[in-house]
């Protein structure tokens, strides 16, 4: 699957169906701080991703306050 | 494609998101209404906005000004938009046209204060200029202009788009400083007074997950990009390390800080020097200020006599450090 990661903007190519909890744990990514779109859609941890999915994995921390 | 496994608590429809510290599963739907009743709760607790106010949101582009700019609209409330250039190159191009593209699409009225075309300096030459970090001049400046649009413009408060990760990590910094006279002031409502205007966060019950699910679910396009000035600097680490132990605990973030609002704050009332000191109007722009010139003033005349710095020479000074 194309893997899209902001901050800075890259793609990355995974192969092999996996879990959103799993990808996130392979690219060293805390759940906590990101948000996972498949297809265009949030999904949550449990979501399955497969080879022929576009994701985005957008991370959610600001520095400013 | 596969759907996810996992079911919306309220209704049982697929889920869009999980929430650790709800330990639960929403659907779009029931995931908004949620956010919904976690700002109306922190409005009504905190008694932040009456439905006959006129609200000014300082929006950046991102994803928690725009967010709360939406669900304040949303909501009934009468909300304009306020934008500060602050001059961070592209940076600041972009989140301009992500905020005005928020405003035009929907028909709102977005106030626009340019650092470089009103006052003669951005947030690079400032920083160079006083020889401090960028955070500080962009936040000086910043809040001045809030104050001041919102009084010009004959706004009632002032809302800004701080959440439960934005005000913990503060909390964190704070607490490991054990600076009392900031944590005294760190409340969700800074009630109007001496020229400054009542100023509000409602997002203080929602992470900034929450908020960027938000967006992404009501098709809000935000700047995702950090700040190029803010890479590395201490308030990321604190999130960082509150989102550790969030990860182990869910929970611990809202407990640290919504905590602190019902233990500790009330223990802290009237511990803040600034609400005994007497407030003088600034000799340059009228503004109120402990001195004869106020802050940003200050920066004003130190910056505006710099020559512009463009970020990009400050970004690689910081790089070669």
């Amino acid at each position: 699957m194309r893997v899209l990661l902001r901050n800075p903007r890259r793609e990355v190519e995974v192969a092999g169906r996996r879990s959103v909890n799993a990808l996130l744990r392979e690219l060293g990514l805390p759940r906590e701080s990101h948000l996972v779109i498949r297809n265009g859609t949030l999904v949550p941890g449990d979501a399955d991703l497969a080879d022929d999915d576009e994701v985005e994995i957008r991370p959610v921390i600001s520095g400013g306050v | 494609m596969v759907a996810s496994a996992s079911k919306c608590r309220t209704c049982r429809a697929p889920a869009i998101i999980d929430l650790p510290r709800h330990n639960a599963h929403f659907c779009a739907e029931h995931f908004l209404q949620l956010c919904r009743r976690q700002v109306t709760k922190a409005v009504e607790q905190f008694e932040m906005l009456n439905a006959d106010d006129k609200v000014l949101v300082a929006v950046s582009g991102g994803k928690d000004s725009l967010a709360v700019w939406d669900m304040l609209v949303e909501l009934g409330y009468h909300a304009d938009g306020l934008y500060i250039g602050l001059g961070i190159g592209e940076y600041s191009d972009t989140s301009a046209d992500y905020a005005r593209a928020f405003a035009r699409d929907r028909g709102l009225h977005l106030v626009e204060v340019s650092l470089r075309d009103e006052y003669d300096y951005d947030v690079p030459t400032a920083s160079r200029a006083t020889r401090r970090v960028p955070c500080s001049a962009c936040g000086i400046s910043k809040r001045h202009l809030f104050d001041s649009a919102a009084l010009k413009g004959g706004y009632t408060v002032l809302v800004t788009g701080h959440n439960l990760d934005d005000e913990a990590a503060v909390l964190f910094g704070n607490t490991l400083r054990w600076d009392v006279e900031y944590l005294a002031r760190q409340l969700p409502v800074l009630p109007a007074r001496d020229g400054f205007p009542k100023k509000v966060k409602p997002l203080i019950r929602l992470t900034e997950r929450e908020t960027a699910a938000w967006c992404i679910v009501r098709g809000i396009d935000y700047l995702v990009e950090e700040c190029p000035m803010a890479v590395g600097n201490k308030h990321l680490a604190y999130k960082a390390a509150l989102n550790a132990i969030e990860h182990e605990s869910p929970g611990s973030k809202a407990n640290f800080y919504l905590g602190f609002l019902d233990n500790m704050a009330p223990l802290l009332a009237g511990r803040s020097a600034a609400d005994e000191h007497a407030l003088n109007a600034c000799s340059s722009c009228g503004a109120p200020t402990t001195g004869e010139l106020c802050a940003f003033c200050r920066l004003v005349e130190r910056a505006a006599a710099h020559e512009p710095v463009p970020v990009e020479l400050l970004l690689r000074k910081g790089r070669s450090r």
